[in-house]
């Protein structure tokens, strides 16, 4: 029996407003690759950094090899040998492949002189114990994500790590590329090192790990063996029981005209052949996992990234939207994910953000009419209940519940007749949620259609009058709102290809 | 992968094509003016165009680390100034050796460009901001410590000499201009044979994963101003010397054109790329089209226009070429077939 690697137990974390871990725990043996899977928000990646270092636990314990360890940034943790591939690579793109994995360590002749061929010699060596063909000379700027995976995985074994965490290793790579990523892992969990493989791909974990742990809301639900477990089983693990479902607002008219169409979408490895259709008066969610392509499909369709092939219908009539101008004026909002980011001007006040994608309309030779301008925010506040003590308020100074009604304001008056809600209540309180879905059941009831994007399961399922699932840049199913639950989305959210 | 492989051929390409530019225009401007004048191929105005280099190049060679890091410093021109000032009162007012002088000269420097990696790196100003205002705060002193009057060297013709002597004879190159080619050739080998080069450039590259990688970022990028600084102390000395004189209300100005050195050699503006011989040719091609351009009698207020237009048509090459490379490397990892 492979000895006892790691231990973590009673882990807690904190996040304001959040408890992202509640007295988690969590084993890795050496020579295992151990699975961590859950929906998004479970708290697997909150896990990982405590144990690598990049984020503090507020409670519980870690032990390595049986001895507790306390670890005070990355680099502690990687000199206990505990190292992690982060799914946002981190390299330096101008620098050499050598150049990267030994930054701050290089190989040198004095204190202050490079001895680069000493670095190319020593990465050659790593390359030949997990067979790997790259020149070391390259620079990482011109390599595909999997080789730049590849590099970072020679960078952890460069220092002798004993644990390697790997953040979605598989999810920008192609099949041939996933095999060659598996082939190395076996390589090094037959030679003794521990592996946590976060994965939303069940069917991969399958292939690869030895043990899967699932986690829910922050908490440790169970451990099975691999050879045991059932994809079924382990999505039936994975959301447990529904506690937040009600009725959806109303059926909607199938018979209703459609005002949006795409037909075949091709923009990059996020969006791929993507078609659906949107109803007048409809919500139509869509459902995946994070990177599934989701925001991308939307962001095609206003015009923010390029539309690489395909084609968009509005009422029917064929559109060229280049930019997102174009989009609204086509009657296109778009609500961002990221509020704050995108979507408002947030030290201006709530009038300078109601009329700022229409600016023009209230404006005369350049010069603005501060009384119109001031009654559109008014007529915002008051219909949608922003809670502010004037529309001379700085947005940045009200709730995030009543930004995204600010937000919300703006497509209102700049006259869109589909509004794109890209995950509209996240970082929303619970009260502010429900004040946004029954706004959203108003804009239908008004004739507005609604797409909308979210990554909670349960929001899907209360708002969405049909749901669009989708994995790695294509649609890979589409369900009536009657027919679809928690598990047969999460089937189409992790079925590759 | 045979993909890949073809699409990092053709930045390598691209990459060339950069660096083949600067020179190429650099020769083609040679061609030009010669034809177009035949005072200009002369040894005398070769060297002219050499000895207008210098100072600037030298400047340049600060800047181009400074850019590699994605960084700017507008500061240089003033403090070069305030250095030449400082050099000029250890000489001529206190009557101290010239060898002093020269010491105290680059200490000035170093140490306006140690404030500015303090200010940028500690206090986390943007670099723009704070060497904008360190270049007013060495131009203030250097008129305060000059007392508005510029400082002659007439009772040290051996510090004249420095930079006006020649070692070589027969050329009759000025020292100045070895001394140019010697520190560009120390500052080639600093930035691709030691540590603090390699982490200019990780600085530049992608500065997070440089920290999360255990490198002292904050400690590496002081050091990359203070480098800057000790250019300009170095310019400071070198203007002085050729001048004979320090001068109090020179130095606005020179910030822009090294920097124009630094991106008509093909750094990037963007950071994290780079070559020091670069930076040569370009401090050589600003220098040979002013002098060309005076050559064949353009009125100065011209100069100034075309030098400008050049740097903004090197900016924007630079920008051309980083667009190409985002879409191939962009097209190879999204993986299409």
């Amino acid at each position: 029996m492979a000895q006892q690697l790691i231990s973590m137990e009673g882990i807690s974390k904190r996040y304001p407003g959040v408890l992202a871990l509640d007295n988690a725990h969590f084993e890795l043996k050496s020579g295992e690759v151990h699975a961590l899977v859950g929906e998004n928000g479970a708290g697997k990646s909150t896990l990982v950094k405590i144990l690598c270092g990049i984020a503090t636990k507020d409670s519980g314990k870690i032990l390595l090899d049986g001895k507790e360890i306390h670890l005070h940034g990355p680099r502690s943790a990687q000199d206990l040998g505990i190292s992690i591939i982060h799914q946002e690579l981190n390299l330096m793109p101008d620098l050499t492949i050598a150049q990267n994995i030994y930054i701050g360590r290089e190989p040198r002749k004095f204190k202050f002189i490079l001895n680069d061929g000493g670095l190319v010699k020593e990465t050659e060596k790593l390359f030949a114990q997990i067979h790997l063909d790259l020149d070391p000379n390259r620079k990482v700027e011109g390599l595909s994500v999997a080789q730049q995976q590849m590099v970072e995985i020679v960078k952890a074994l460069s220092f002798n790590s004993k644990v390697l965490i790997m953040d979605e290793p598989t999810a920008a790579l192609t099949n041939n590329e996933v095999d060659e990523l598996f082939r190395i892992i076996r390589g090094l969990r037959d030679k003794g090192v521990g592996i946590v493989h976060i994965s939303h791909r069940l069917e991969e974990l399958k292939q690869i790990s030895d043990r899967i742990t699932v986690m829910r809301d922050g908490k440790y639900v169970d451990t099975l063996n691999t050879k045991d477990a059932t994809v079924d089983k382990i999505i039936s693990l994975m959301v447990g029981r529904t506690i937040f479902q009600e009725a959806p607002h109303i059926p909607s008219g199938k018979s209703q005209p459609v005002v949006l169409e795409a037909k075949n979408l091709n923009n990059g490895r996020f969006v791929r052949n993507v078609s659906f259709k949107l109803h007048k008066g409809e919500i139509l969610g869509f459902a995946g996992l994070v990177g599934a392509g989701r925001t991308e499909v939307l962001r095609t369709i206003f015009g923010a990234d390029k539309l690489i092939s395909g084609e968009i219908l509005i009422h029917g009539k064929k559109v060229r939207i280049s930019r997102p101008q174009d989009a609204v004026e086509y009657g296109l909002g778009y609500l961002s994910e990221d509020r704050k980011l995108l979507a408002l001007a947030l030290p201006l006040d709530i009038e300078a953000n109601t009329v700022l994608g229409v600016f023009k309309r209230f404006a005369r030779f350049g010069l603005t009419n501060s009384r119109k301008i001031q009654l559109a925010a008014e007529k915002q506040v008051k219909d949608l209940s922003i809670r502010t003590p004037s529309t001379k308020q700085r947005v940045s100074n009200l709730s995030g519940g009543n930004q995204q009604k600010v937000a919300i304001g703006k497509w209102l008056t700049a006259d869109s007749e589909i509004i794109i809600f890209d995950e509209p209540t996240r970082g929303i309180d619970v009260g502010a949620k429900s004040e946004i879905y029954k706004l959203m059941n108003d804009l239908i009831d008004q004739g507005k259609s609604i797409v909308m994007i979210s990554s909670e399961l349960p929001e899907i399922l209360r708002m969405s009058h049909r749901i669009v699932v989708m994995c790695e840049g294509r649609i890979t199913g589409e369900l009536l709102n009657k027919e679809a639950n928690q598990e047969s989305i999460m089937a189409l959210a992790t079925m590759r290809n | 992968m045979p993909r890949v492989k073809l699409s990092s051929l053709t930045k390598i390409r691209s990459d060339a094509i950069q660096r083949v530019l600067a020179f190429g225009s650099l020769v083609i401007m040679i061609i030009f003016f010669s034809i177009a004048s035949e005072n200009f191929l002369t040894i005398a105005n070769v060297n002219g165009i050499l000895l207008a280099t210098t100072v600037n190049g030298v400047l340049a060679l600060g800047a181009t680390f400074v850019i590699i890091t994605g960084g700017i410093d507008l500061s240089v021109g003033t403090m070069m100034t305030v250095s030449a000032v400082a050099t000029g009162i250890i000489i001529t007012n206190w009557e101290l050796p010239i060898w002093l002088g020269i010491i105290v000269g680059i200490l000035t420097g170093t140490a306006g460009g140690a404030l500015n990696g303090w200010l940028i790196a500690r206090l986390k100003i943007p670099p723009f901001i704070a060497t904008l205002g360190t270049l007013y705060i060495a131009k203030g002193l250097a008129l305060v410590a000059s007392g508005l009057k510029p400082i002659y060297f007439n009772d040290t013709p051996r510090f004249n000499e420095i930079a006006m002597g020649s070692i070589i004879p027969v050329l009759e190159i000025p020292n100045i201009v070895l001394i140019f080619f010697l520190v560009s050739f120390l500052a080639h080998l600093l930035l691709t044979k030691t540590t603090f080069g390699r982490y200019t450039f990780a600085l530049g590259s992608n500065e997070e994963a440089a920290r999360l990688s255990g490198v002292n970022v904050d400690k590496w990028k002081i050091w990359v101003y203070v480098f800057g600084g000790a250019t300009a102390g170095l310019a400071g000395v070198l203007i002085s010397a050729r001048l004979n004189s320090a001068q109090p209300s020179l130095g606005m100005g020179y910030e822009l054109e090294a920097i124009a050195a630094v991106v008509i050699g093909g750094t990037s503006l963007r950071g994290g790329e780079g070559k020091i011989i670069g930076t040569v040719i370009g401090a050589l091609v600003i220098s040979t089209l002013t002098n060309g351009l005076r050559v064949l009698s353009v009125p100065q207020e011209w100069q100034t226009v075309v030098t400008g237009t050049i740097v903004v048509l090197a900016v924007y090459l630079d920008i051309v070429r980083r667009k190409r490379e985002a879409v191939s490397s962009a097209r190879q990892t999204s993986g299409e077939k």
